[in-house]
Formats: structure tokens, sequence, C-alpha cells
């Protein structure tokens, strides 16, 4: 089979230009997914059955369930329901952009909350002692305390969540929406050349996430700067 | 004359995990300016019972009292209570990502709400104390176990805590540093600092204890002054404990 290159070159800037879309999507799923995830891991560790139980279903639903299917429930099936139009949230669902972020805002922020979790669990108990032997009131120690320890210990789990996010955002093409995969999907359909295509697509996730990882790189080394011996 | 009223009172204290009781029938009265030292084989109840002193542990039985305030659940502000209580911990227990002078101005801002200069100020006037304000800017990891003990010692003194609970405070320290946070903890003593030790370091017990405290399966089995508890221990379990510590 030939490789058409010529075709490559000519695509690649046009699935370029579904980047800042891919972008948005994420940068806004993992924003509000990281705010659901905190109130969630809250809701875990409060000790209160009532705050527990809810986000431990909720976290069980969304992780048990495709982000695929849980996507195409709130496109396809929300807009069935008549509460649903005529609510205040009704511009969000009718919008496919809308229905993207949500379904990966919910879903992400489920995992986001366990790996937060891991983090808090993983704070060491004597450091906790210390400050409460110090005073500190228990807002105080999750404060000053657990969140920063906890944070550097969740970091490489979530950095990789975050990872498998950018690459969840090419679902948003189910639904309509031109991202980059939208775009070259669309090509596909006019070129009948998926191989040279989707090779390139894969190749410019690849890179996206090159960087992405990086980036994840520098904060966990900016975080994790008290654990070196050498100053 | 009237006695003094004890700082900390424990009366007919008891403890359990589970089935397992760590404490049995605690009684021990601690006056202002007082030095106990606390011994006895692992596992006898000895750190749980400075644990209960400020709450790190729930007694179940019996009663606590650090001056007037009672210790129990309804207790009002605990918070105000454990500020005039200093701990220092077997494993030093420093807050990893905060540098040396964060570690010692943290409580003092939220807890006594010092004003950050002021705080810095007594921070690095307890440094030097311990004889490490170079240290100030390093993170706890960069510093050797020793150094980090008399920093966690630093920290608790921050807060003028009117009793020092130490939990076995050198017993993660390798041998070439015990000495150093042994000199502190001296001084300290010496400067009439209430101090209850949990130690096994019988040089120090015998140079700055009042009293001396064998514990043994949850109870206090002995307690004299140290003169007579390392010539003339009365029990038998003493003797047996004394005799394995003291030969090697």
């Amino acid at each position: 089979m030939s490789f058409d290159l010529s075709l490559i070159v000519e695509t690649v800037p046009k699935m370029l230009a579904g980047v800042g879309l891919t972008f948005q999507l994420l940068g806004l799923s993992a924003f509000l997914g990281l705010i659901l995830a905190i109130v969630l891991l809250l809701m875990r560790i409060s000790g209160k059955w009532y705050l527990d139980w809810p986000a431990q279903l909720y976290i069980y639903v969304f992780r048990g369930t495709p982000i695929l299917v849980q996507i195409f429930i709130i496109y396809y099936g929300f807009p069935q329901l008549e509460f649903i139009r005529e609510s205040v949230l009704w511009p969000i669902f009718r919008d496919p952009f809308g229905c993207a972020v949500v379904a990966l805002s919910l879903n992400t922020g489920a995992y986001v909350s366990e790996i937060l979790r891991g983090g808090v669990l993983g704070v060491d108990r004597g450091v906790l002692e210390a400050g409460e032997a110090l005073g500190l009131s228990t807002t105080q120690r999750f404060i000053y305390l657990t969140t920063p320890i906890a944070t550097r210990l969740a970091l490489p789990a979530y950095g990789n969540d975050i990872i498998s996010l950018l690459k969840s955002t090419a679902l948003a093409s189910t639904i309509t929406l031109m991202d980059m995969t939208g775009i070259a999907r669309t090509i596909v359909a006019q070129t009948y050349a998926p191989y040279e295509i989707f090779i390139s697509l894969a190749i410019i996730y690849m890179i996206l996430t090159f960087f992405l990882q990086k980036f994840i790189s520098l904060i966990e080394a900016y975080l994790g700067r008290y654990t070196k011996r050498e100053s | 004359m009237i006695s003094p009223q004890p700082l900390i009172r424990m009366q007919n204290v008891g403890k359990h995990f589970g089935t397992f009781q760590a404490l049995k029938g605690i009684n021990l009265d601690v006056i202002k300016g007082e030095r106990i030292v606390v011994c006895g084989p692992s596992g006898s109840g000895k750190s749980t019972m400075i644990r209960c002193i400020n709450r790190l542990e729930k007694h179940d039985e019996g009663r606590i009292l650090i001056g007037d305030t009672e210790l129990t659940d309804q207790i009002k502000d605990l918070n105000a209570v454990r500020r005039e209580i200093g701990m220092v911990f077997q494993s030093f227990n420093l807050f990893p990502h905060m540098t040396i002078l964060n570690n010692l101005m943290l409580a003092q801002k939220l807890v006594r709400k010092t004003p950050k200069a002021k705080a810095r100020d007594i921070a690095m006037r307890y440094l030097e104390r311990v004889k490490i304000p170079e240290q100030a800017d390093k993170y706890p990891v960069q510093l050797s176990g020793g150094q980090q003990q008399r920093v966690a010692i630093a920290r608790a003194l921050c807060m003028k805590p009117e009793v020092m609970l130490f939990d076995e405070p050198t017993s993660a320290l390798d041998p070439e540093m015990i000495n150093e946070v042994l000199e502190v903890m001296v001084d300290l003593a010496r400067e009439g600092m209430t101090m209850i030790c949990v130690t096994h370091e019988m040089g120090f017990a015998r140079s700055v204890a009042d009293r001396v405290i064998f514990m043994d399966a949850g109870e206090i089995v002995e307690e004299a002054d140290p003169e007579t508890f390392f010539k003339t221990p009365q029990h038998e379990r003493t003797k047996l404990f004394l005799s394995q510590i003291l030969s090697h």
C-alpha cells in the first residue's frame, strides 16, 4: 500500500485548527473536575455517613460506566427530559460542547477524588499529631499540613489522569464537535485515507502529551523540592 | 504549708485498645518545675501515658486534670490546653514541606496569633538555643536526625509551654547524635522546665530527674528518686529491667 506524504502535509494544519477546542475541553473539564473532586473528597473524609455514602455511590457510578456512554446519555438523553429543557441549564445541555464538558468533568471528578484521597491517606500520621500537639485545629491541620503534603503525593497519579483526560476529549467528536479528532474523521470521510490521517492525528496527540508531561514534571519537581537532601 | 497545686494530675487513669488494657490505675501528680523520667519495657504503656496528657490518646477510665481543666469529651477548647503542653516525638515529626524557620513559626502564628516578625524573632532565638540558627532556611530532610530533633524541641519551646513531654526523643537517633539532643534537654531541665521524659537514657535520669517512674504492663510499678531507684529498687520487675538495660 502507498503512503501519501503530501496528504499529511496538507491535512495536519487542518487538524491542528482543532487543537484549540481540544484544549478548551481539557482545560475546562480538568478545572471543573478538580473542583468536583475536592467536594467529593471532603465528603468522603468528613466521617459523616450521609456525606460519605452519596460520594461513594457517585464515584462508583461514574467509574463503573464508560465515558462514551456517559456522553451519550447527557447529549442524547437529557434533551428528552422536559424539566431539563425548561431549566436554566438547558443552554449547556443544548450545546454539544456543554454536554462534552459536563460529561468529562463529572467523569474525571470521580477518578481525581480517589487520587486525592490516596494523597490524604498518605500523609504521615506523626506529622499531623505534631500539629495537634501544638494546638492546631482540625481545619488548620487540613489547610497547612494535609493539603500541601497530599498534593505532592497525589500529583504523579493526578498528572496521569490529566493525560488520560486529554485523550478522552477525542470522544467529543462523537457528538459533532470539531476537535482534532472530529476534523480528522471528516477528512477521512472525504479522502478515504484513514491510515495517513489517523497516524498523523495519533502523533499530534503524542506530541501534546509530551509537553503536558513535561509541564507536570516541572510542577512535581517544584512541589517535591523539600524531598531532596541537597539544596 | 499547703503543697502547690499540681500542674498535671492523673487519677486512676485507665486506657484500653480494644480488649488490650494499655493503662491500669495510673496515679501521677506533677508539680511545676518537676522533672520526671518514665522508663519500662516496650509495650508497658509509657508512651500511651504521656500521650493521654495532651489527649493524643483518650483515656477511658479515671480523670486527668491539666491545671484546673479536666480532659473530657466536653472540653471546650482542647487546643488551648494543648498549646501549653509541648511534645517531642521519637520520629521528630517536623513538617516536611516547610523550612525549619516556618516549622517554628506556624503554630506561633496560627495558635498564639503572634505577629510574623515577632514569631520569627522567637523562632531564631530558640534555634540559637539549640545551636542551629544557620539551618533556618533548610528543609527538615536536609538535616541530620540529631539536628531535626533539636528543631522539634525548639518548635515546641516557641509556644512557651508550661510542660514539655518527651516520647523517647533519642530512640530513633544514631548513637553519635544522642548527646547533642540530651544536652539540650539537660539545659532545659536546669532552667526549671517541667518535664516528663519517656527515655531509656539512664545517665539523663540520674543527672536531672527528680523522680524516676518504672512502668510495666500498663501500671506504675515503682516510683522513686533516682538515687534510690538505681541503687535499691524494690520490685523484682524493676531489678530485672535495670539489669537488662544497664548491663550493656
